[in-house]
């Protein structure tokens, strides 16, 4: 099958390109870039006036296969992300089992070769069970295709275990993915401690509970030696933790989530439960924090963090209501509307946060568009703007925190490994 | 200036005009009280559902007369005995009562937010009667009310709310309507008790028994919540009593006629002495009387708001 897009803008810059150029598309890979490509394909796609980027790689997926498929399962997930030009995802391993062993990876990949409508890519817990007692057997993991370990959701508290993972990690080339919470200094919080706590009544989580933990993981990987990968990163003091470690030539990346860098702690107020996740929303310095950090290069990539639950989890007291939100579908549309509208990324830089940088810190051979590699890519429509709602989320949940938010930059198609894995009825019906 | 929400979950939203025209419209309800007679139609062939979630009987009851009084059919359903015991929700059971045409329902629940999750979910107006930590308003109002009866205004008065300030509700729901109607509060309890960025809320904060009491024109005196200590934090109850408790001996210090306030019910001993409850400068009881007054009103104005078709949906 081949495929011709004539006349977009293509931003490339594993491949340090900007201009408008002809893409062709054969056997899953990319042909050829240039200007005036003349070949007849299967399909020609006339973009004029979009823009082409590579795929986005969203490092930090909640797929919920196996386990929790009213939830979503790789195959909703993963077409969800398609419709928001995700091509790649990374596979958080908190299912049910845990992905933990040799055997429970055997099942995740099973399940994505017969279902996964994008690449998957697989991370596995840091301990077994995700308990935070004993270490899961890196070598093993490895071998399987376990790209890096976490035991997102929670962090492992003992630290001669977790010392103990960062060196073993090492050892076996294993990125590790810290989600950072204290448990013992966030309780049984729910919100962002401070006024809004105090305003809601409700029990806080203090960035504290955050950065110490970031603190932590980032003395323990450096004196390892260990890639470290800081997840979902909240507040203003671990962007600046990251920054020093940085500086100090650990080996770090860190990434945050949409809704730390487009909302505050102001719009849980209403009790909306699609405003709960874990790190909370912040306040408006820490939203600014994270907005420079992602300026400024010290976090790396964007990830959605998507974290679906059904309604019944959802539509209860606030307290009682699950942590998390979905984000595969409206990342890119956040990442236009909030970082390069106001001028904080230019298009290079977008590409790189949300598809580049992440491919790179995975080790992955994505977020390219030169010749030879794996045909990912999204056409966007930048001008056009669309308005996210239930209806039009494909996620099995539709708990977004944007619902109802206008959104600029409207994906017109998306192509997987060289298959024209989306496309949007709008583009379609011209 | 007309009262336009379909329903009151808590002073925060409210503007001072809306505040202040429930304590007027209850000032009205109040005469009725010292009537012969002490039932008017305003509510008659409404519905209203008293849905508790947590244990209440003052609260509870002082809703069920004023609904009595408007002339509306009360209807009180305790959690304990009913589908929520069953696994059923916070919002299939508020849209099961709505499906049986009630047309208010009043709700005591324990988790903060929970009137505000159901107001969203049912058209039917809902009464805050308390939702965790957050507010308690017609508490507030009644407070106020009484302020307002006794002071003649709340505006440039200084209250003092002396105790467990951050599980309460009372306090939160005070803190709002008064500094809303421009009274001057301020917050007094050991460190472990004061929220953080209470002072965001327009209140100055003490440790001192001794300033809170100082300068005072009231002083609402919390219940002390020894149940929600989860962590062994809280002082015990005679070094509470000997550091904040409200004696006789401290009030010596304070204005004369310095009002006593307390939401109930009473820890006799631990933060109020029996001798200032029942004493002369005590309104605790008048609070209570009061509180039928204030729940007419605002069972009266949401049910018109309704009625009139002019409720913002929000």
């Amino acid at each position: 099958m081949q495929i011709l897009i004539k006349n977009s803008r293509v931003i490339d810059p594993a491949n340090g390109r900007d201009m408008v150029s002809d893409i062709l598309i054969e056997h899953g890979r990319i042909k050829q870039v240039a200007r005036e490509l003349k070949a007849e394909a299967d399909k020609t796609i006339d973009a004029s006036g979009k823009i082409t980027i590579p795929g986005l790689v969203d490092m930090h997926v909640h797929l919920r296969e196996p386990g929790r498929e009213d939830k979503e399962t790789v195959f909703t997930g993963t077409r969800a992300g398609l419709y928001g030009g995700v091509t790649s995802v990374l596979a958080m391993p908190n299912t049910s089992p845990a992905i933990d062993s040799a055997a429970s990876i055997r099942l995740l990949k099973e399940i994505v070769r017969k279902t996964a409508a994008s690449n998957v890519y697989i991370c596995a817990a840091i301990t077994k069970g995700r308990e935070g007692k004993e270490l899961t057997p890196f070598a093993q993991l490895k071998a399987e295709g376990a790209l890096a370990i976490s035991d997102d959701g929670s962090s492992v508290d003992s630290t001669p275990l977790m010392f103990e993972a960062f060196k073993s990690a090492k050892e076996h080339d294993l990125l590790v993915i810290c989600h950072c919470q204290d448990r013992s200094l966030s309780g049984d919080g729910v919100v962002n401690l401070g006024f809004t706590s105090t305003r809601m009544g409700l029990r806080g989580i203090s960035s504290e509970s955050e950065y110490k933990r970031v603190q932590r993981d980032l003395e323990l990987a450096a004196e390892a030696g260990a890639r470290v990968h800081i997840a979902h990163v909240s507040c203003r003091e671990s962007v600046e933790l990251i920054a020093e470690a940085k500086k100090k030539g650990v080996r770090v990346s860190a990434e945050s989530a949409p809704h730390y860098f487009a909302l505050t702690e102001e719009s849980v107020l209403s009790y909306d439960t699609n405003m709960k996740m874990n790190p909370p929303l912040r306040s408006e310095a820490d939203r600014q924090a994270i907005r420079e950090g992602l300026r400024d290069g010290t976090l790396d990539a964007i990830a959605s963090d998507h974290a679906p639950h059904t309604e019944n989890e959802k539509e209860i007291e606030f307290e009682r209501a699950e942590f998390g939100v979905i984000g595969l579908q409206t990342e890119l549309g956040l990442a236009i509307s909030e970082l390069l509208e106001p001028g904080l990324l230019d298009w290079q830089a977008l590409v790189q946060k949300i598809s580049l940088n992440p491919a790179k810190i995975l080790g992955i051979d994505k977020g390219t568009l030169g010749e030879g590699s794996d045909a990912d890519l999204v056409i966007i429509d930048p001008h056009r703007e669309w308005t996210v709602t239930k209806e039009g989320l494909v996620s099995k949940s539709k708990n977004s925190p944007f619902l109802g938010k206008r959104l600029k930059g409207v994906v017109e198609y998306t192509v997987c490994n060289g298959t024209l894995a989306y496309e949007n009825q709008h583009a379609a019906g011209r | 200036m007309r009262w336009t929400r379909k329903d009151l979950l808590g002073l925060e939203e409210l503007t001072a005009e809306e505040i202040e025209l429930i304590l007027d419209t209850a000032e009205s309800f109040k005469e009725v009280t010292t009537r012969e007679i002490k039932k008017v139609p305003a509510l008659r062939g409404k519905t209203v559902v008293n849905l508790f979630y947590e244990p209440s009987t003052r609260t509870r009851v002082s809703f069920e007369i004023a609904a009595k009084r408007l002339s509306a059919d009360v209807i009180n359903i305790a959690t304990e005995t009913s589908s929520v015991q069953k696994g059923e929700t916070l919002i299939d059971t508020g849209t099961n009562i709505e499906a049986l045409k009630a047309d208010i329902i009043v709700m005591r629940h324990n988790c903060s937010g929970a009137a505000a999750i159901l107001a969203r979910h049912v058209g039917i107006s809902v009464v805050n009667a308390g939702d965790g930590w957050h507010e308690h308003p017609t508490q507030a109002l009644l407070d106020m009310f009484t302020l307002k009866e006794k002071l003649g205004r709340i505006k440039d008065v200084q209250v003092s709310i002396v105790g467990d300030i951050a599980h309460s509700r009372v306090a939160r729901s005070n803190i709002w309507g008064l500094t809303k109607l421009g009274a001057r509060v301020m917050v007094c309890a050991p460190e472990i008790l004061i929220p953080p960025g209470i002072e965001r809320m327009g209140v100055e904060v003490t440790h001192s028994i001794e300033k809170a009491l100082q300068d005072a024109d009231a002083v609402n005196v919390l219940r002390m919540q020894f149940e929600r200590d989860s962590h062994g934090a809280f002082p015990s109850h005679l070094e509470y009593f000997q550091k904040f408790g409200i004696t006789t001996e401290r009030l010596e210090k304070a204005k004369k006629d310095i009002l006593i306030m307390h939401p109930g019910p009473l820890n006799r001993g631990i933060e109020i002495e029996s001798s200032v409850a029942d004493g002369e400068n005590s309104v605790i009881l008048e609070q209570v009387t009061n509180g039928i007054a204030v729940r007419m009103a605002v069972l009266f104005l949401v049910s018109q708001a309704r009625d009139s078709g002019n409720a913002d949906p929000h």
